[in-house]
């Protein structure tokens, strides 16, 4: 293994983003993002289930027979998710509501079976494990930086705390609609995707 | 009758999947270059979500609620905590049995289908329109009315997306935004136009 951890860790996040350069994962990233709680709790359950499902895999990957890999992976990564989806229904049940059918998607988030299968499968427990918290750092990235704008411009608020006040509620900014709408989220990911590949223009798509 | 042509019609229009929901996103966007290739990925979605759905309704209503399994003697067993591994491992049970099937009963359909099937596995959308089903507590009936609505809405998504960029190949957007980019664009403006439909009722 010729790279350090901590090349694992920040590669994914700018150089090789799961969401911006390889999109994956882009499901679930478009629809929890118009406001920044909902944005930050799917972010760290991602992470979450990316690094020790990538840990998990990567324990027993000599033992794993290539027939039966991606059911076993899935059963893996199930059981994660059923564990992340309960403890947020215990304690945070709002959010959970919130979230609604978004967490139990993050089985099928194509992030988390692409490390697994191409990153665990052939690498040490460790390294895997720093691997998927990359991952999960790079998609939390651009997840917080979509909800961002679009709670700021949207609702005139960042976390639920007022940081522009709406003319409906007597203050002086005028809310731009369209951010509200689920739409808007395609466009900031677009401009996003432009920005991150006008910076590095060897990931240009070729005609 | 009324109540499932209009759970059809929602699930097409209203609520689409990919366009509203932002599910099976990363298939939509990766196949949808031409309008061959879409319909072929279209029609195997359609044809899962109808097989899927019913059945882990009735996975969801005889095995999991609680009191399901109070012929076995555990009528207090809530086993809706394990919904989502049942449901996941349906999907990829449906999808492997109907490939082989096809395989040897139906050649001509597995070879327009066959590529794109596995891929359904991990498919949000498939998943999606089984825990929107559980969501939402439908019946029987109605789980094979939003099934049938949920696919045929994501056919219509996919099918437009692929009009859209074949049209596209002619366009000269800047560099960064070439591939990617534009069909996150023309993604979004779909959207939009799909949200015109909004209020419509039976």
């Amino acid at each position: 293994m010729a790279e350090s951890n901590r090349e694992l860790l920040t590669r994914s996040i700018f150089k090789r983003n799961p969401i911006a350069l390889l999109v994956l994962g882009i499901c679930s990233a478009l629809a929890v993002t118009g406001q920044m709680t909902t944005a930050l709790v799917m972010s760290v359950c991602v992470t979450l289930v990316v690094a020790f499902s990538s840990l998990t895999i990567s324990i027993v990957r000599y033992h794993i027979p290539s027939s039966v890999r991606i059911g076993l992976q899935i059963i893996v990564i199930a059981t994660l998710v059923i564990l992340v989806d309960q403890i947020l229904k215990a304690f945070y049940f709002e959010l959970s509501k919130q979230l609604s059918i978004y967490v139990g998607l993050i089985i099928t988030n194509c992030i988390v079976m692409g490390r697994a299968e191409g990153f665990a499968m052939s690498n040490p427990p460790l390294a895997s494990f720093v691997d998927g918290i990359g991952n999960g750092l790079g998609y939390g990235m651009v997840l917080m930086s979509v909800a961002f704008v679009r709670e700021l411009f949207g609702s005139g608020s960042l976390f639920g705390i007022v940081i522009m006040p709406l003319t409906t509620d007597g203050g002086w900014y005028l809310r731009n609609g369209m951010l509200v709408l689920p739409a808007s989220a395609f466009f900031l990911i677009a401009l996003i995707i432009w920005i991150l590949r006008s910076i590095d223009p060897s990931q240009e798509e070729k005609e | 009758m009324l109540h499932h042509l209009d759970i059809i019609i929602r699930a097409i229009f209203l609520e689409n999947l990919p366009l509203s929901f932002f599910l099976g996103m990363c298939t939509f966007l990766a196949i949808s270059k031409q309008v061959k290739t879409a319909i072929g990925l279209g029609s195997a979605v359609l044809f899962i979500q109808v097989i899927t759905v019913p059945i882990n309704n009735l996975i969801l209503n005889y095995l999991l609620t609680p009191g399901a399994l109070a012929w076995a003697g555990a009528p207090d067993l809530d086993l809706r905590f394990l919904g989502l591994l049942c449901y996941i491992a349906i999907i990829a049970a449906v999808v492997q049995i109907l490939e082989m099937l096809l395989d040897r009963f139906v050649p001509a359909l597995y070879n327009t289908l066959g590529i794109f099937l596995p891929l359904l596995t991990v498919n949000c959308a498939i998943l999606g329109g089984s825990l929107f089903m559980v969501e939402r507590d439908y019946a029987f009936t109605e789980s094979i009315a939003y099934g049938f609505g949920s696919g045929a809405g994501f056919f219509l998504a996919v099918v437009c997306l692929g009009g859209i960029r074949e049209r596209l190949e002619y366009a000269d957007p800047p560099g960064g935004l070439r591939g990617l980019g534009i069909t996150f664009i023309s993604t979004g403006l779909m959207a939009i136009a799909f949200m015109g439909l909004a209020g419509m009722e039976m």
